[in-house]
């Protein structure tokens, strides 16, 4: 079995993206953390022919799951509550922050795709994040969701289906955080 | 004013996406069948792969919260000495492993997560105390290393051996026969010479104090050249 040390410098930047892509930057790092302790408890049980980051990638996915339902119980601040982060700019994506090498080196999300994503339904949102971002192949996607590999590219299928909607130019419509508010000239 | 004019940088630099393992797998990212309007390829830049240095300070955090949840069996470092970078691996009991350069720091971990656990973590904590009594012994403010010493890995007679061993001091130097005898087995020479040559923690068992009769120095973990410079340094100060 690996030292521990080197599945975290093998998964841990996937396992990052994935928080990421889930939540946000504000609440990724608690949840990179959680998994990889959890990940560390479990490790010594774990069976030798898995696949390591299908398992990690489970892991964050149930954590980013439980931090959605804890943002959902708390009170919602002012807007509407859809936003990934406050200082998102004008352009969608959310500014690198200049001096702090950690947040250079995760660098600028693009906030109207994320929004966007996070639209989807939880099956959906979850297949295409990762398939897409984790890189995981159906197989995978599947063990990670409880479906078959079929089920996972369908609905990693009518994810994309549904983003190329909400990105088109002319289509965004139902995704209100992508488009500003219209403003009295 | 209220048309959208977002703008997408599809070619984040620094983006990689990672290669797969999985033969016939479809790169994500790509446009398959120019049927997804670039969505594929905007989603995967949407975040872009994280760099090192975004983990840095997330492992040394996993590594603080593994030390407080009693999950981190094994914490380890790289020191560097003048006999070349050291590794030191300590357990919740004390150090269990000091490991030189030609035994391979890599293949030593995986010797400990097999001997020991795979809950293996670079950690500061706890291998500070060691790497600061390691830097005073070659800097010569130090005889004498005052750590808890975990010798699960060696077992029977070796542990006895290096039980004796650590009673000879700093400058001094016995033969592999009078190490023999002091363990309770005076003919057991060469089981002695065993001991000292598969011993887990070098240095702070300091299995370099101990020579052959004739004077010649002997074999050592760390090559002879390592043994030389620690007796040089030992008898100088």
């Amino acid at each position: 079995m690996e030292p521990f040390d080197r599945v975290v410098e093998e998964h841990g930047a996937v396992v990052l993206r994935v928080c990421l892509a889930l939540l946000g930057p504000d609440e990724a790092h608690d949840a990179w953390s959680d998994t990889f302790l959890a990940a560390l408890r479990a490790y010594p049980r774990l069976r030798p022919d898995s696949n390591v980051e299908g398992w990690l990638v489970t892991i964050a996915h149930n954590k980013a799951m439980d931090a959605l339902r804890r943002r959902s119980r708390a009170p919602v601040p002012a807007g509407d509550g859809t936003e990934l982060s406050p200082s998102v700019g004008s352009d969608g994506r959310r500014p690198a922050a200049g001096d702090d090498p950690a947040e250079a080196a995760i660098g600028q999300l693009d906030c109207t795709v994320l929004a966007a994503v996070r639209a989807l339904p939880p099956k959906q949102q979850a297949a295409v994040v990762h398939h897409y971002l984790a890189d995981l192949p159906y197989t995978e996607v599947g063990a990670v969701l409880g479906t078959s590999p079929e089920a996972a590219r369908r609905s990693a299928a009518d994810g994309i289906a549904a983003l190329r909607v909400a990105l088109s130019p002319t289509g965004a419509s139902g995704l209100p955080t992508s488009r500003p508010r219209p403003r009295k000239r | 004013m209220g048309t959208s004019t977002a703008k997408h940088n599809h070619q984040t630099p620094g983006h990689q996406t990672p290669g797969h393992q999985t033969p016939g797998h479809q790169t994500p990212g790509g446009s398959t069948a120019g049927d997804d309007n670039g969505v594929t390829s905007r989603l995967a830049a949407s975040v872009p792969m994280p760099g090192p240095e975004a983990l840095v300070a997330l492992r040394a955090r996993l590594a603080a919260e593994a030390e407080a949840e009693g999950l981190l069996d094994v914490a380890h470092r790289t020191v560097d000495s003048p006999i070349g970078p050291l590794l030191v691996a300590v357990t919740y009991d004390g150090l269990a492993r000091v490991a030189f350069e030609n035994e391979g720091h890599d293949e030593v971990l995986e010797e400990l997560a097999a001997a020991i656990s795979p809950r293996i973590l670079a950690a500061p904590r706890r291998t500070d105390p060691v790497a600061r009594q390691l830097d005073e012994y070659f800097t010569g403010r130090r005889r004498h290393f005052d750590l808890e010493v975990d010798l699960r890995l060696a077992r029977g007679f070796r542990r006895q051996v290096l039980d004796q061993l650590r009673l000879v001091d700093f400058g001094h130097t016995v033969s592999y026969s009078d190490l023999a005898l002091a363990a309770g087995s005076p003919r057991a020479v060469r089981a002695a010479g065993s001991a000292c040559a598969t011993n887990p923690v070098p240095l702070v068992v300091p299995c370099h104090r101990v020579v052959r009769s004739d004077g010649s120095i002997g074999q050592y973990r760390g090559g002879p050249e390592a043994k030389r410079t620690l007796l040089a340094l030992e008898s100088a100060a």
